[in-house]
């Protein structure tokens, strides 16, 4: 008999063992090639220190922008269609779009950063007008198919199983379903809602939202005690709520302004739509600075001029002095301006103006920015789904500190399964880059990509074969978190004001960091410059 | 008392070589070369059974106990191999060879007790040269009857799922038997009891469900012999031949049997071609068997065909196999033709060729990345590579068991800018067939069919494009990239089908 059991469990181990071991288990194989990016960030330290050259030489533009983000690129498209075209775009980095930028392989161009633009709601005017001017946006109001995002859009993995969406459809008990519904229900009708002003409790733009103070009294409190409040206790509506923090502003919802979190969930209209393509939202960048004449390095008419650093802004009575260090050349000159647009993040100011104003830095204290890390997996086929819906677009993991990934070829006109990119998303929702250790920050390639392996392994246990190279992005500066008081108790509304000769046009005005945020601060700032220089002008807003 | 026993090897040998039987069907089946899977199929078993009967020796104590168990073991594991083997080679959990082989050794094993085991038990009762002639007889001719059983009535009627399931429930049943006789001789009845209803309880309800498990076209499979079969990187491609007919399948789905495949391929192209005498240059998207190839040539005036097919294995077997070629008359092998293998999508999108006349014949719209085949998108992208007064036609699914799906398909066109001319064919082996011609002008019905064939001929043209009440019209949304609902309307309808 023992002799018998013996066998019989030596079958059923060995059996055991063929179902359980895919190829290679046992033995890891090496990591993949890959890269390691960042923004520039020694020129950026170099910038606290004023490490450059003096200026050697002195050319006269009417208005610089200051950052070749969303914000700045959108200044330079709104100052030119009002024809005036004295300006000069100062970009820090080789390549102008900020975080709408995007790498590429032979497989396909992938995103390094922003990679979906939601279908804007009709206050988004500016946004709108872009979209069509891309003919994105047709005359009939529909969206050019090739950009909406295709079907299956996305996806969860909970207990093993890929559910259709982003809250789980299975395994939830009648009361968190009726939850759920009672919290969409409460959303739609905020969507629906309109003050005495007819304006929206949370709008987009957010600077078009209502200004009724009860409204307003919801940045005072964080997005989890707001749930908390209102009675919602589902663990998957906090993990969604949770999810939406840490995936738009990069932090906890409990380390979130309640009215963020509302702003993320009524702001818009329509069933969460996006427009996407493989390359993220690196065509809008493109959109943006088709005008831009590039010009030769170093010539006059150049509206851009990349590897430029802005180091020292020293206002007059008369002009604007920029001394930018002209990376390429290593060497500085100084730019007589009429106007500044400074379209950077604002944690920079310190740093640049001279001096800075004391109302500035007072607005500027508390200030907090969230990392991230991109990384860009290319595989030799596209992910395995073993149980529940097929892979979509943007793909999510329940139980985990990251965000999941998007597929880059899943807009790719083809039928036949092939190699693909996917991104994965981490904010370090856990840490500030105002502290000095940032020690998730300071990982390395090999690091990240082993962290996002071991993330995705759990889904497609395959992913160690398929990977081909795994490219990081890391990003200390990424994006500015709303904390709680952070966008109604009157500091940040600072930068929305005309200060002499400077404008401010970043995301962070807004206090958070959306597209269509950077693109309403971008095309408002420009406006403003426009009416000081005397063009007249039709407003984009 | 030594009767039952006997009928007991008889069943239990009809059951051992059930799921050798089984084991090898199976195996060819699903990984093809049926000669070498039954070779190695029945050399592991017969040598499992050996190890079996080896180790017999060392089973003791009380005998009759010992076979119950035993035959309640092999009964549960024979009795879910066949649907066990079919879950786990869908689900690709693991190298299914391994997995096969395992159980099939286990199950070998097992059988091999079994008999000597009886002989031990039977050897006070019976002398020894009579012992061993009734139980190897008994055992002969229950391998006998199964093995002329299997092929004749039971594969082809229960299927290998349920076939397994019910010689599984046999040897329960064996069990139960010798129980209930020797109830007298065994100690602790109770427990082995409760192991008999537990087993014959999880097999009849297996057998109960079995029915959902197994689809129809694998019923269809086991009657058919399999000539060909192969896994590209695309797909399974599975050819069978039963008397004179050639069966394709793709991803276990017919593709064509060669008994009418020519109304299906006739009603595909000459409607559209026969209307278009100007036709120089044809484009055929899908169709790597080369049939629609072969109505094609038949036109004179067609100067060039271009076949975009993605598995260039299919292309590549319909070319060179002795059994296909004459199916479509070498037409792969014709000096106007250009084999190109791309994604249908990619090519289009990368090409600027022109087209007077454009076949879309790609698999059913069951998944997403075929949605896409089937899509405004497509329909436009298409539109940029068809002359002015050029058409397609689409072969869009079943106007009678995906209604909803058809008329999806013309409204999709129509959204897309084309004008349509829906119409359908009855193929005996699919059932009413429907295909969508499609211009930038409205489509003129010919006067004539200038090229031989056996089923459209010009009177039999007005019929194709009426629709009687059962599959006219109904309302439907165009299928877009971003909503993808024919997948889902296609999965609803074609689900409901198979339900029943």
């Amino acid at each position: 008999m023992q002799r018998r059991e013996f066998l019989l469990g030596a079958s059923m181990a060995a059996l055991l063992n063929a179902c359980g071991q895919p190829a290679g288990f046992s033995s890891k194989p090496p990591l993949p090639p890959g890269t390691l990016t960042e923004p520039a960030r020694l020129l950026g330290h170099r910038l606290r220190q004023k490490d450059f050259p003096a200026p050697t030489e002195t050319r006269r533009v009417a208005v610089v922008i200051a950052g070749g983000g969303i914000g700045g690129l959108s200044a330079s498209w709104r100052l030119q269609h009002a024809g005036c075209d004295d300006f000069l775009l100062l970009e820090m980095e080789s390549s102008v779009g900020g975080n709408s930028r995007a790498g590429s392989n032979a497989v396909a161009p992938y995103p390094l950063g922003a990679h979906y633009l939601p279908l804007p709601p009709p206050e988004a005017r500016a946004v709108r007008r872009l979209l069509r001017e891309l003919n994105v946006l047709k005359p009939d109001g529909q969206y050019d198919e090739a950009y909406l995002c295709h079907a299956p859009q996305e996806r969860l993995y909970r207990d093993g199983y890929w559910h259709d969406g982003l809250l789980p459809s299975l395994g939830l008990g009648a009361s968190e379903r009726a939850e759920h519904a009672r919290f969409h229900d409460q959303i739609a009708e905020l969507r629906s809602t309109r003050d005495h002003a007819g304006r929206r409790p949370f709008a987009l733009p957010m600077a078009l939202s209502s200004r009724e103070a009860a409204w307003r009294a919801t940045d005072r409190s964080n997005f989890r005690d707001w749930l908390l409040q209102n009675g919602y206790t589902s663990p998957a509506l906090h993990w969604l709520a949770d999810y939406a923090c840490r995936d738009d502003y990069g932090t906890r919802a409990a380390e979130t302004s309640a009215w963020a979190g509302l702003h993320y969930f009524s702001c818009r209209e329509g069933e969460g739509q996006v427009l996407t393509t493989p390359g993220g939202n690196a065509w809008l960048t493109d959109g943006l600075k088709q005008g831009l004449k590039q010009g030769m390095e170093g010539t006059r008419s150049a509206q851009l001029q990349a590897d430029a650093v802005l180091w020292r802004v020293t206002e007059t009575r008369h002009q604007v002095a920029c001394d930018v260090y002209l990376a390429a050349e290593n060497r500085s000159i100084r730019i007589l301006a009429r106007e500044l647009i400074w379209a950077a993040p604002l944690f920079l100011i310190p740093h640049v103006f001279v001096p800075p104003r004391p109302e500035w830095l007072a607005a500027l204290a508390g200030i907090e920015y969230a990392p991230w890390v991109v990384v860009n997996l290319t595989l030799s086929a596209p992910p395995e789904t073993r149980a529940g819906v097929p892979l979509a677009w943007d793909n999510v993991l329940y139980d985990s500190p990251a965000l999941g990934y998007v597929v880059a070829t899943h807009q790719q006109l083809r039928y036949a399964p092939a190699p693909t990119v996917i991104t994965w998303y981490r904010a370090l929702h856990e840490e500030s880059v105002r502290s000095p250790a940032t020690p998730l920050l300071q990982m390395d390639r090999a690091a990240w990509a082993e962290a996002a392996l071991r993330d995705l392994e759990r889904a497609h246990p395959e992913i160690r074969q398929t990977a081909t190279r795994i490219d990081v992005h890391r990003h200390a500066h990424a994006m500015i978190r709303p904390r709680p008081g952070s966008l109604w108790d009157g500091r940040r509304e600072v930068f929305t004001r005309n200060h002499g000769r400077v404008r401010f046009a970043h995301a962070d005005v807004s206090g958070f960091s959306l597209f269509e945020e950077a693109n309403h601060r971008g095309v408002l700032a420009a406006e403003r410059t426009l009416t000081r220089l005397g063009v007249s002008f039709n407003t984009f807003l | 008392m030594h009767a039952p026993l006997l009928v007991s090897v008889f069943i239990v040998a009809s059951c051992g070589l059930a799921y050798e039987l089984i084991a090898g069907a199976l195996a060819s089946y699903l990984l093809g070369d049926s000669v070498t899977q039954f070779s190695t199929i029945i050399g592991t078993y017969l040598f499992a059974m050996g190890i079996g009967s080896w180790l017999s020796r060392h089973i003791g104590g009380d005998l009759l106990r010992r076979f119950i168990q035993i035959e309640l073991l092999v009964g549960l594991l024979g009795g879910i191999s066949a649907g066990l083997l079919f879950l786990l080679f869908t689900l690709h959990a693991g190298p299914f060879g391994l997995m096969l082989y395992g159980l099939v050794m286990l199950i070998g094993i097992l059988v091999g007790l079994e008999i000597p085991l009886i002989m031990r038990i039977l050897k006070g009762e019976v002398a020894f040269k009579d012992l061993v002639a009734q139980v190897l007889s008994f055992d002969y001719i229950g391998a006998l009857a199964v093995s002329l059983l299997f092929p004749l009535v039971l594969a082809p009627h229960l299927g290998l799922v349920r076939s397994a399931l019910l010689f599984g429930l046999l040897n329960a049943l064996v069990a139960a038997w010798a129980l209930m006789l020797f109830r007298t001789r065994i100690g602790n009845v109770r427990g082995l009891q409760v192991q008999c209803a537990a087993v014959i309880a999880a097999l009849v309800i297996g057998f109960a469900l079995a029915g959902r498990f197994v689809s129809l076209a694998e019923a269809n499979l086991y009657a058919e012999d399999i000539v060909h079969a192969e896994s590209s990187p695309y797909q399974r491609i599975v050819v069978t031949r039963w008397r004179d007919e050639t069966r394709l399948y793709l991803n276990h789905n017919l593709q064509f049997s060669s008994r009418d495949e020519y109304r299906y391929h006739e009603a595909l192209v000459h409607p559209g071609l026969a209307a278009l005498p100007g036709a120089r240059r044809v484009l055929v998207l899908g169709g790597g068997d080369g049939m629609a190839v072969r109505e094609i040539l038949k036109y004179p005036q067609v100067e060039h065909i271009t076949l975009v097919d993605l598995d260039p294995r299919m292309t590549e077997i319909f070319r060179t196999s002795p059994l296909l070629r004459p199916l479509n008359g070498d037409a792969l092998h014709s000096p106007k033709l250009t084999i190109v293998t791309a994604d249908a999508l990619q090519w289009l999108e990368a090409s600027s060729e022109q087209f007077d006349f454009v076949v879309a014949d790609f698999p059913d719209p069951s998944s997403h990345g075929l949605g896409k085949l089937y899509s405004t998108a497509f329909y436009r992208l298409l539109a940029q590579h068809v002359s002015a007064t050029g058409m397609i036609v689409v072969q869009a699914t079943s106007p009678m068991y995906a209604r909803e799906s058809f008329w999806t398909v013309v409204t999709t066109l129509e959204a897309a800018g084309w004008q349509t001319a829906p119409y359908h064919a009855l193929v005996p082996s699919f059932g009413e067939w429907g295909y969508i011609i499609a211009g930038h002008r409205g489509y003129q019905m010919p006067k004539t069919v200038p090229v031989p064939t056996r089923f459209v001929t010009p009177d039999a043209l007005p019929a194709l494009f009426h629709f009687p009440a059962d599959m006219a019209r109904v309302p439907a949304e165009p299928n877009r990239l971003d909503n993808q609902n024919l997948v889902r309307v296609f999965e609803r309808e074609w689900g409901r089908l198979q339900g029943h």
